[in-house]
Order: structure tokens, then sequence, then C-alpha cells
């Protein structure tokens, strides 16, 4: 019974707005709704919690506003989608609830949505509106990245084995709110920006040699992959090393595990892990392991992005970063992880990964 | 030898027979070979400035005699390219003697040795009209007038010598006629007719916007009546003749002045032969000129002309007297409009009077907007000189120029740099002047004189920003409207959502809604800042 009304939460908070929104038409009120600003201007790098994170302002958004109207009706098309959703107990994808939400109004060329940025837009204020994350709504992300390791987990009843999952390894889904960790046996984990290296170490069975969990999503780590990662460290206190290439994207990735990023200020806290760590490739590495060869030109937008970091609230400070930085910026160039390969193909496998770890070089 | 003398013979005798065929070239022979500057140089446009001149002396004719003006037009055809060309009116008429020069003798009138407002100025229009009907067809001019109800009616056939400007007469008789006073002329000429742009009807329009107090008919070939009513009641103020002012005079009018003036003094002929020149500033300019009061100006005529038109332009006067003009009326004017064009919104502005050159001069400009006007089309010119409508050579005239060059974007139109705005618009701008400068004889195009194209923008600015406020306020009810719409389209959506999420009924929702909206409504153009008047 228990487990029967946590599921029916998210219903209840929707029949809630809704219920709001009635009283206050049954008033004779401009219907409306009020949440915390999601923009730029009102996201703070909190020292305190180390994220970033939403500020006071807040937005109204009512519906007899020549600006908000629509804004106003697509939300609440959204919103009465969800509950949908929820209520048949079945999950959507972004894709999905576009599709759901667009049509054309009766006796006009309008339509409700016109592109999926517009409901995807949508669905993070109504994070905010309801206080309920978009896994909690039943809407997913597609699914994105590789995980392998000695780890078992159950997923909808299934029993699934880490280490026993082929050359692909696990895919994690936008949602791993409801995955339960059966056994894990692994000391640190070990992300990696470029999916190409995640498959390197997976043939290399570096997982094993040195009991770990190797995980990786192309470019941008999605929301289920920082879940999944906070909730390790929060339920394993594993440790957790970022492997991204030298540059300044490569730099922002592992902030954004560890900070936060602007988009999702609003759940800082359900993906944030202080603990997180950047193992390499630092400027360092270069003279280390010789990469002097294999380094890219920096072009002018990487100029600008390495000026933007170093002004950040949470580089700012930081000696180790703005020294990383200033000294990246000096070699006037970039390496990428895959330049490892250039001293064999596991090298990284054999040699740079063991040798970081034993000496323990990581930035903090 | 032999044959160098004949030919020498022979040179002397061609010289000779050359000789023989120069002779003094009449007018009439110069205006035949140049009927291009009289309006009469294609068929179209001949059938149309013979009713313009036919119609514009009529209009003068009645306004000289405090006459509420009615004219009927005819054009009748005969063969395919003949027509006769009929225009009656309810004038003075025209005493028996004075009816074969005015229509048989070219440059003869009342109005060029004078200055003041008038719509004919030198006395060829209705006679060149005539001259090309008899040139086309060979058939003579047909008048019929008479001056009251005690006297009788004169009709008239007359020819044109043309070698001798004189006219012919080959009948004279006297006749019944109905009207107690007025004018009929029938000239029957070579022509084409045509409806749409510079057509026939098209000037009888615009003559009519342009006399707001005449009542004008027009019977088209095939019989078409068109009425032209009057939009008041009230005749135009009869503007007065005045002297012409110092400041416009030039080196040859002067010469001639002074010979033919009656004063016997340089002090009484600047006095009277000119406005604004006091006995006071009669001396200054004689002083200016070194030249004493007392000089006789036929002496002067000869010899210190020059001297004096020196000391003349030197001089500084007060700006000449303005009751020489009768400008059709701000309000005349935006009855006209309203009658003769079916559109929303109708503006018209009077500019004070102002001068160029010694003349005076008024400007006036009206706008018609909106309605059946063309929106894609570029704004509809009207152009007017003392009340007559100029149809043709739009691009050379200073009020297309002066249109052109207003900014009528800032009065929410649309036009690109330097060009006609578009839009659901007709411009109409008339200048009143004892002197019109107009480009050429035809008198189809105004000059550019700086002064009068400021006169021109002020005029169309002060329309501008009239139309400005009722696009505006006109835009702010549509915009208004298609809120209201949208909102109305919204809300069964809305409301379907809301009723799904609340798990409540739909109708009820929907019906509060658009309560809400009524009352929403005032709020919204509140905030929006749309319920401003201006």
């Amino acid at each position: 019974m228990a487990s029967t009304k946590k599921i029916n939460l998210p219903e209840e908070k929707l029949k809630k707005l809704g219920d709001e929104l009635v009283t206050q038409i049954s008033r004779k009120q401009n219907p409306s709704m009020k949440f915390q600003t999601r923009a730029l201007s009102n996201i703070k790098y909190s020292k305190q919690t180390k994220r970033l994170e939403l500020g006071k302002s807040m937005t109204e958004r009512s519906f007899f506003n020549l600006g908000h109207s629509k804004k106003f009706l697509q939300t609440l098309e959204v919103a009465a989608v969800t509950k949908n959703l929820l209520k048949e107990e079945k999950h959507a994808s972004l894709r999905d609830v576009f599709y759901q939400v667009k049509r054309t109004i009766p006796h006009t060329n309008v339509n409700i949505v016109d592109e999926q940025a517009e409901s995807d837009s949508v669905i993070e204020d109504l994070e905010l509106i309801t206080g309920l994350s978009r896994e909690q709504l039943n809407i997913n992300a597609n699914k994105n990245g590789s995980i392998a390791g000695k780890v078992i987990i159950e997923d909808r009843g299934d029993i699934i084995d880490w280490s026993k999952m082929g050359s692909g390894g696990w895919s994690v889904p936008s949602n791993v709110e409801d995955i339960k960790f059966k056994k894990v046996d692994a000391k640190f984990i070990l992300y990696m920006e470029k999916a190409a290296v995640w498959e390197r170490l997976h043939e290399d069975k570096f997982w094993n040699k040195h009991n770990c969990i190797i995980m990786s999503s192309q470019g941008q780590t999605t929301r289920g992959v920082r879940r999944l990662l906070q909730r390790f460290y929060e339920e394993y206190n594993l440790p957790i090393y970022v492997l991204a290439d030298l540059d300044p994207w490569g730099f922002y990735i592992y902030s954004v595990i560890k900070y936060g990023s602007i988009a999702l200020a609003h759940m800082s806290e359900k993906l944030t892990i202080q603990s997180v760590r950047f193992l390499g490739i630092t400027v360092e590495d270069i003279k280390e392991y010789g990469l002097e060869k294999h380094l890219i030109k920096l072009k002018d937008v990487d100029i600008n992005r390495i000026d933007q970091l170093m002004n950040y609230d949470w580089f700012k400070d930081n000696k180790a970063w703005q020294k990383q930085l200033i000294e990246l910026k000096k070699l006037k160039a970039k390496a990428e992880i895959q330049a490892l390969s250039a001293r064999g193909i596991s090298f990284i496998s054999e040699k740079y990964l063991p040798e970081k770890i034993k000496k323990g070089e990581f930035l903090d | 030898m032999q044959t160098k003398l004949s030919e020498e013979k022979q040179e002397v005798e061609f010289a000779i027979e050359q000789a023989k065929k120069q002779r003094e070239i009449s007018i009439s022979e110069f205006f035949t070979k140049n009927r291009h500057l009289l309006g009469f140089d294609n068929p179209l446009k001949a059938v149309s400035t013979a009713i313009k001149e036919g119609v514009d002396n009529s209009l003068d004719a009645c306004e000289e005699a405090d006459i509420l003006p009615e004219i009927i037009v005819e054009v009748k055809q005969t063969t395919p390219e003949r027509f006769i060309v009929i225009i009656e009116d309810n004038g003075p008429g025209i005493i028996k003697i004075q009816i074969p020069k005015i229509f048989g003798k070219l440059l003869y009138g009342s109005k060029f040795h004078k200055l003041s407002q008038s719509r004919g100025q030198q006395g060829i229009g209705i006679s060149a009209a005539a001259l090309y009907g008899q040139l086309t067809t060979g058939k003579p001019i047909k008048i019929t007038s008479r001056i009251g109800k005690n006297q009788p009616a004169h009709y008239y056939e007359l020819l044109l010598d043309t070698s001798k400007n004189e006219p012919e007469i080959t009948k004279e008789e006297e006749v019944q006629w109905a009207r107690e006073h007025g004018t009929r002329v029938e000239i029957e000429m070579e022509g084409k007719y045509q409806r749409g742009k510079r057509s026939v009807s098209e000037y009888m329009k615009y003559t009519a916007v342009a006399n707001p107090h005449a009542k004008l008919t027009l019977i088209e070939p095939d019989n078409t009546k068109i009425d032209y009513p009057r939009a008041t009641e009230v005749s135009p103020i009869k503007p007065k003749e005045i002297k012409p002012h110092p400041e416009g005079v030039e080196l040859g009018n002067l010469i001639n002045m002074l010979k033919s003036t009656e004063s016997r003094t340089l002090q009484s002929f600047l006095t009277n032969e000119f406005s604004r020149i006091s006995p006071k500033t009669a001396k200054e300019i004689c002083d200016l000129a070194n030249i004493p009061l007392n000089s006789r100006p036929s002496r002067i005529a000869k010899q210190e002309a020059d001297n004096l038109l020196q000391s003349i332009r030197k001089t500084k006067f007060i700006a000449p007297p303005t009751d020489c003009l009768s400008p059709i009326g701000e309000d005349a004017l935006t009855k006209s409009l309203q009658k003769e064009f079916d559109a929303e919104f109708h503006v018209a502005f009077t500019r004070p009077a102002s001068v160029y050159r010694g003349n005076p001069f008024v400007v006036e400009a009206g706008i018609a907007y909106g309605g059946n006007l063309s929106k894609e089309d570029s704004a509809e010119i009207i152009r007017f000189a003392n009340r007559v409508p100029l149809q043709y050579q739009q691009g050379a005239c200073a009020i297309t120029k002066s249109i052109m060059s207003t900014n009528w974007r800032q009065y929410g139109l649309q036009q690109s740099s330097g060009n006609v705005p578009i839009g659901p618009l007709i411009i109409v701008v008339h200048i009143a002047s004892v002197w019109v400068p107009f480009t050429s004889e035809s008198k189809e195009s105004i000059a550019h004189y700086p002064e009068m194209i400021k006169e021109i923008k002020l005029a169309l600015q002060e329309c501008g920003r009239q139309l400005n406020k009722y696009i505006r306020k006109h835009v702010q009810a549509k915009e208004e409207r298609e809120r209201v719409n949208l909102f109305e389209k919204y809300i069964p959506e809305l409301a379907a959502s809301i009723s799904k999420l609340s798990e409540t009924s739909k109708t009820e929702i929907e019906e509060n809604l658009k309560q809400i909206l009524t009352k929403q409504l005032k709020i919204i153009n509140a905030e929006n800042g749309l319920d401003k008047e201006d």
C-alpha cells in the first residue's frame, strides 16, 4: 500500500495545480502560476552547498497576458498529458510528449507547439511549478551512455549483471530512480567524456583488473548518468574520477557533474556530486606522458571559453584550476584523451590510468 | 567664266525665292505648329484639354460674378475618331461683341495683365481648343451665350484665321435659350475617349474636389451620366487683384513697367505700380541707386533700370498682401474628399500664406485613407494649381517631389525611401498663387522652388500627424479584436486541460474564463499602453 501511495503523489500534485487554477478562475481572477525564474540572471553559485542554485526571483505566468498566454496554455497541456501518463502508469519520451501536445487549435492556424524545444522547455517549467522531476512525471529522455563493472542491479523486476553485458555494456536510462543496487563490488568509478575511450577500457577489461565501474555518455552528461553517479556516491561512498579532454569543454563536463548546470540549476541537489575529482588529461600530463607532438591548436572559441571558465565563481578561487586554465592558454593547444593512443593502443589502460590512480594525482 | 556666272545667278535667284517664303509668322501659326505646348499633342489628351479649358473658364466666370457654378460637360461621338465636346454653364454670359474675340482669337483675355489667383492665365486655352477642332475637322466652334433674363441669347459659329489671328464669323444669330444666363460652347474635334487614369471623368472628379462649391455633371459618349454634387453652398472668397510685389520683379518686366506707366516721377511710379512700397521706402531705393526721386520713369527705363533693380533687390519689404488668394479651405476640402472618395479617414490642412519671389501663395494638403482604397498600391497623388487638377507630368512636379521626400513611415505608412508611400491613401495638394510657377506652358507641373517645397512638406506633415493618430487608433482597435479572438480560441483548450488536471467540469471553467476575458481586456489594454488617446 505504501508504494502505491508514493506513485500517486505526483498525480496528486498535478491535481492540486488544477484545483488552484479552478479556484482562481471561479473567483474571476486572471489564472496564474508562480515559480522560480529559470534564467541565467537568477542562477547563483552557492559557496555553502558548492552548487549552482536558482535565486529567489519568481516568474508569474498568467493566461490573460499577451506575452504569456500561449506558454500558459502549453504548460497546462503538458501538465494534462503527464497526469494521464501517471494515471495509466506509462512513460513517454520528450518526443512523445511533443506529439501529444502538438495540434492546431480549431479555427486558427496556431499550433499549441511548433517545435520540441517548446514542449521541452515547458516540461522544465513544470518541474519547478510542481516540484516534481521530469522522471517523476514519467517523462524520459533517450537512454544514453554505457556502463560496465562488477555490479548487479534490479530494474523493473529484471536482474542485470553489469559484468555480463557483452561488448556494448549497459545503457543508462534517463530515469534511474527505481533501480535497486543488489551487489556493488567496486572501489571507484571512472567516468569518461568519450564513448570510444570507454570501449577501449572495456575491451581491456580495465574494470575487472582495477575493480571499478567505467561509465561514459557521449558529450554532455545526461541527467540519468548524473543521478546514477550521485546515487553511487551517496549509497556506496564510491570515489568518482572524471577523464576528459584537456580543453575548456572537457573541464566543463567535470564542472557540470560537480557543481551543476545552468539549465538544470533547479535540480542541482539531485544531480551534483561534491566529491568528484578530475583525473586527466591535465596540463602536466603532456610532458609526463610525451604528448607534445599530439596536440591540437586552440581556436578563438576555445580561448573565449577558457576566459569564461576562469571567471566562474567556482573556479575563480581555485588555485589548481586557475593554474590549469592559465597553462592551457599559454600552451595554445589542447589534447584529446585519445592522444594517449599515440603511445600505444592500450597505453591508457596499462600505463596512464594505473599510474595516475596510484600516484593519486587528481584535481579537485 | 561662263559657268561661274550662271552659278552666281542661280544662287541669287534661290535667295530671292527664300526671301519670298520668309514672312512674319503669326501667333496662330506658331501655336498650330506647337500644339503640344497647349495640351493638344494626342487625341486622348485633346478631348480632356478642351474640356479642361472650357470648365476653367466657366468656373472663373462664375466666381467673378458670384454665382454658384453649375456646369454640364457632354461628350458625343460622331465617328470613330470624332467627338463633339460641349461645356455649358450658368455663368454671367458674354456680351455679344466679345464673343468672337474670346473664342476666335488667341491670347485674348482679361487675366493676362492682372495679378490675382485665377485658373486660366494666358487666354489661349479655349480658342486653342477651337483651333484644334478646326484643324482636325474643319468645323467651326459653336457658342451660345446670354447675359440676362431680359437679354437675347446669341449664337455664333466661328473659325479662326490662323494667318491673321482674327476670328472669322461663319454664322451669327439670336436664338431661344431656356437659360437666363450662361454660356454653351460646342467644339467638334478628332479625339479619343477613355476611362481610368487621366480620363475626363478623373478630371471632373478632381475638379469637384478642388471646387466644393461647384455642381458638375458629365455625360459620357455612351450616355452615362455622372453627377458631382456640391460639398458646400458657400462660394469661395473672391480673390483680390494685387500689384506686383517688388521682390519678384525682373529687369525686362521693370523696363516695360517704367515705359508704360502714367506716373510722372520715379517715386510715384514705385508707390503706385508696386505693392508694399511706401513713399519712404521709395526714397530709400532711389537714394541707394543714386537716382533722383523726381526722375522721369521713361528715362530711367533706358539708362538706369538695371541700377534701380539692384537697389530694389537690396531693400527689404513687407511680405505681399495675401487677400489675393482664395484657398479651398480645410473644412470644404475635407468635405470634398469625403464626398468623392469612399475612405475611412479624411483630413485637410491649409497653411498660412507664404511668399516666393514676391508672389504670395498658399499650400493646402488633404488625405483620404482606408476604406475601399487599394492597400498594395502607391498612394494616389492629386495635384491642384489654383483649383485646377494637374493630370500630366506628375514625376516632374514639386508636389510629387515633396511627397516623396516626406518620411511617411513615421506616420505608420509603408514607404521605400525617396518614393511615394504605399497604402490605401490619396494625397491631395493644392497650391494657390497669383503666379503659379509652372515648368512649361502646358501648365502640367510645378517648378521646384525651395519655399514652395518647404510649405508643401509642412502641410503634408500636418496631415501625416493626423493620419498617424487615426492609424494608431485603428491598428489598436484591430489588435484588440485579434487579442480577443486569440483568447477566445485558447479558452476551450485551456479549459479542457484544467478540467483534466482538476477533474472538474470543463463547461464551468470555460464559462468563467469567458467572463474573465471580458473583465481582463480593459486591464490588458491598460498594461499594453493602448488605452491612451494619443
